[in-house]
């Protein structure tokens, strides 16, 4: 088993961050990982992804032409990166900035309105990674959820114990929102809901 | 104790690894894609107690690891392809005064400014000189994360014992990619040789030091390069390479750091289509390991090599091999990274 | 490496005084420079420098590209050989890894001023605590007379034939002026070595750019304009005239900074 992931967005979406909570998740669970980010002057313009691989065997390449499942944070994201979904893969778009529908019909697409539900659960947008997290984790469940919570206690350790409570909030909120999803539906009715 | 597992990044692991390995002084100037490596070792450095300076040029910083390696101490400077370019001619002096210093290039797509994605198109310039006259430094390619830890350590043992400059060839994938690696948050206490040969101030000595490349006698300079071309022949004895499921394969897939990952993920896929592959990893590309080499293909019907060149490492396996089996070569480049399944492919052909 | 062969030193025959010796930081080898060329009296300045300041056990020289390439074999300390314009990094990288040892550099005008500029300014900008011995000529010496950047306007030269030609080639580069106003600079002087009260003055300029290292007060260079007499086509007499008629005009002697508290 090998999962390719790839996180896209704007820079200061946590893009980069929700790449590392994957590859430390998987970690946890004694999984191999690799996290290769994009660097250079691309990030520069303001856009910034990251490939997330994890596997229970050695991993090759840290990068792929396509892949498992893709998480779009915002429109160019989604532009750039839709065709980059394996047949039958996943979609996640982020429905809080993004307007508009994914084109494809031979993959899973997902749309959580990850801004609004972060300002509802951590009183401010920061925490849309986390909950784009926990939205993937809910329709693509590849790792187990206390090594997600195990990856966000190492990574927030630093900032202490109230920061890690309200991500692991907004972890679950992602999960339920996505709860009982069908794939091509319209945005998350739990999400809309709150 | 065990070092607690956790996400490294290669840059990381190679500015912690020079720290662990006894790097006493690093002077280098940016240049993606390898900045964490001077970002790190600019507070690192000096929480040892040991040197951290920003240069005004790889051609500045290059030199500053002369003067430091002609002073006896263990100097180091992280570049990346167009930087290491700028550093040949210091390098080709710190080879002909027989210095150890370790230089890391973290390959980047050329020729000219080129790109910042990886790459693997240094070789040439890696193993074969690069710099002017006949001078050769050791070349230590690591594969993942664990390695770019080790490798520095290793360099600098293997540079001090032959007097002569070491290089870790990386690429902008190993250096930016993490991956989990156990890591002490300690260095350990590093070993230095004794280094007689020194210009850090007579202090008593019976003679001076002069570290110098300049030998304007003919003959002078004809022996000098014998002595260093018998020093370069003892080097081979060091090569060092691995293997991955080659004792039974039928085609051998050469390849090194980042692509050895790839290939040795290919020839696995190879193995589920029936086609027996195995991976050969020159871990060393000079000394190259030409006789493990031969050893490992002595079975094999077929070769291919895999590198992100145009072929480069493939002249080297060729002149291995010799014409004993046939040496099929796929090459990316200017940044593409080929995926496990368009190398399987390849490895189809070739095995055909 | 060379083993030091114990000289005399100070022994003389009975009812005789000795007045003048080599410096004990210089060794037997005889100089390989030209009728009139001021190396060798810049070198034994040099070496005073280092017997007078007891300096012998802890100085790293670092020598130059260009006709001094050879200073190693003439002195009796470590030395370093740097290639052509690199001396201030190799010196920085001695002097960072070794901060108790007296690092100087020495080095012409094309290895200082022309190849060598970008290592020059960053060594003085960073204050680093070396010293350099800069010898001024005017031309490239060792590689047979070609224009350097501080030849003189109208100078012929092997590669400005008819003459130095400023809009071609623009003004001569005044390093002394061009490093004033950089902070990390501790001291800078410039004289010609045109005569023995001139050179007494380098000896003393000298003996304050050492003392700036040794107090750690940062960056210290002297500028020593010196006659080529072999390449500007002159005798080592009209060579001495010129410096004194016509380069001290372009090239002003004196000290432009000193910080040492005197």
């Amino acid at each position: 088993m090998i999962e390719e992931n790839l996180i896209a967005g704007f820079g200061g979406q946590g893009v980069l961050s929700l790449g590392k909570l994957m590859a430390q998740a998987a970690m946890e669970q004694n999984l191999c990982a690799t996290w290769l980010p994009s660097y250079g002057p691309e990030m520069r313009g303001g856009t910034a992804n990251c490939v997330v691989c994890f596997s229970d065997d050695e991993i090759g390449a840290p990068v792929a032409a396509n892949y498992d499942a893709v998480v779009v944070m915002n429109q160019p994201s989604l532009e750039k990166f839709e065709s980059a979904v394996k047949p039958g893969g996943t979609l996640l778009i982020n429905s809080s900035i993004i307007s508009v529908r994914a084109k494809r019909s031979d993959i899973d697409v997902f749309y959580i309105d990850a801004n609004d539900l972060a300002e509802s659960v951590a009183g401010n947008a920061k925490a849309a990674n986390v909950i784009a997290l926990g939205a993937l984790h809910a329709v693509r469940p590849r790792l187990e959820t206390s090594a997600i919570e195990a990856a966000l206690k190492t990574a927030f350790e630093y900032k202490g114990q109230k920061v890690i409570d309200m991500n692991i909030r907004a972890l679950h909120a992602g999960m339920e929102a996505m709860q009982d999803t069908e794939p091509n539906q319209p945005q998350a009715t739990a999400a809309r809901a709150r | 104790m065990q070092a607690k597992r956790r996400l490294v990044k290669g840059n990381e692991a190679i500015a912690l690894g020079a720290v662990a390995g006894g790097c006493d002084a690093f002077f280098g100037y940016p240049i993606t894609p390898q900045n964490e490596v001077p970002e790190i070792l600019s507070s690192e450095m000096p929480r040892h107690g040991r040197v951290f300076l920003q240069a005004e040029s790889e051609v500045a910083s290059i030199n500053m690891v002369y003067g430091a390696a002609a002073a006896g101490l263990r100097a180091m400077t992280s570049s990346s392809s167009p930087g290491i370019s700028l550093m040949m001619e210091g390098m080709s002096y710190i080879a002909g005064a027989e210095l150890p210093c370790l230089v890391v290039n973290v390959m980047r797509g050329g020729p000219g400014l080129g790109s910042i994605a990886a790459s693997q198109a240094d070789y040439f310039q890696a193993v074969k000189g690069g710099g002017h006259g006949d001078y050769r430094c050791i070349v230590l390619a690591p594969w993942n994360v664990e390695e770019m830890y080790a490798f520095p350590g290793i360099a600098f043992d293997m540079a001090d014992r032959y007097r002569n400059p070491a290089m870790i060839l990386a690429d902008g994938v190993l250096g930016q990619m993490m991956e989990p690696a156990c890591i002490p948050s300690e260095p350990p206490a590093a070993s230095h040789p004794e280094k007689p040969w020194a210009a850090n101030g007579r202090n008593g000595r019976s003679h001076k030091n002069v570290a110098n490349s300049l030998v304007i006698d003919p003959h002078e300079l004809r022996d000098h390069n014998r002595k260093l071309q018998a020093k370069y022949q003892q080097m081979q004895a060091e090569c060092k390479w691995d293997t991955r499921l080659a004792d039974d394969a039928e085609i051998i897939v050469v390849a090194y750091g980042i692509t050895a990952r790839i290939a040795f993920s290919a020839c696995k896929l190879a193995r589920k289509r029936g086609i027996k592959a195995g991976l050969f990893r020159p871990i060393t590309l000079y000394p190259f390991p030409a006789k493990p080499l031969l050893e490992t293909a002595a079975n094999a019907k077929s070769l291919l090599v895999v590198e992100l060149s145009s072929g480069q490492m493939v002249e080297d396996v060729r002149l291995t091999i010799n014409g004993k089996q046939p040496v099929a070569f796929y090459g990316e480049m200017g940044g593409v990274i080929p995926s496990p399944a368009e190398v399987c492919e390849r490895i189809v052909e070739a095995a055909q | 490496m060379s083993t030091i062969i114990e000289r005399p030193g100070t022994q003389t025959p009975e009812g005789l005084n000795c007045v003048f010796e080599k410096p004990r930081a210089m060794s037997d080898k005889p100089f390989h420079y030209c009728p009139g060329c001021s190396h060798g009296t810049y070198h034994r300045l040099v070496g005073e420098m280092i017997d007078e300041f007891d300096l012998m056990s802890r100085t790293v020289g670092v020598c130059p590209v260009g006709c001094a390439v050879f200073a190693y074999e003439y002195f009796e300390f470590d030395m370093v050989e740097a290639s052509h314009g690199r001396a201030p990094a190799v010196a920085t990288g001695v002097k960072r890894c070794l901060p108790d040892r007296f690092v100087f550099t020495y080095q012409g005008d094309g290895d200082l001023a022309s190849i060598g500029m970008a290592e020059t300014i960053h060594a003085a900008a960073r204050g680093e605590n070396i010293t350099v011995f800069f010898v001024n000529n005017g031309i490239f010496g060792m590689t047979g007379g070609q224009m350097a950047p501080t030849s003189l306007i109208g100078q012929k030269t092997t590669t400005s034939q008819a003459g130095r030609d400023p809009m071609l080639t623009g003004q001569p580069i005044k390093v002394c002026e061009l490093l004033s106003s950089l902070d990390g600079v501790a001291y800078l002087a410039r004289v010609p070595l045109s005569s023995p009260k001139n050179i007494k003055t380098c000896r003393k300029y000298m003996r304050n750019a050492v003392r700036c290292q040794l107090e750690g007060k940062g960056f210290a260079l002297v500028e020593a304009l010196s006659p080529c007499p072999v390449q500007w086509g002159m005798t080592p007499g009209d060579a001495i005239d010129y410096i004194d008629e016509k380069v001290v005009k372009v090239f002003p002697p004196g000290e432009f900074i000193n910080k040492l508290n005197d």
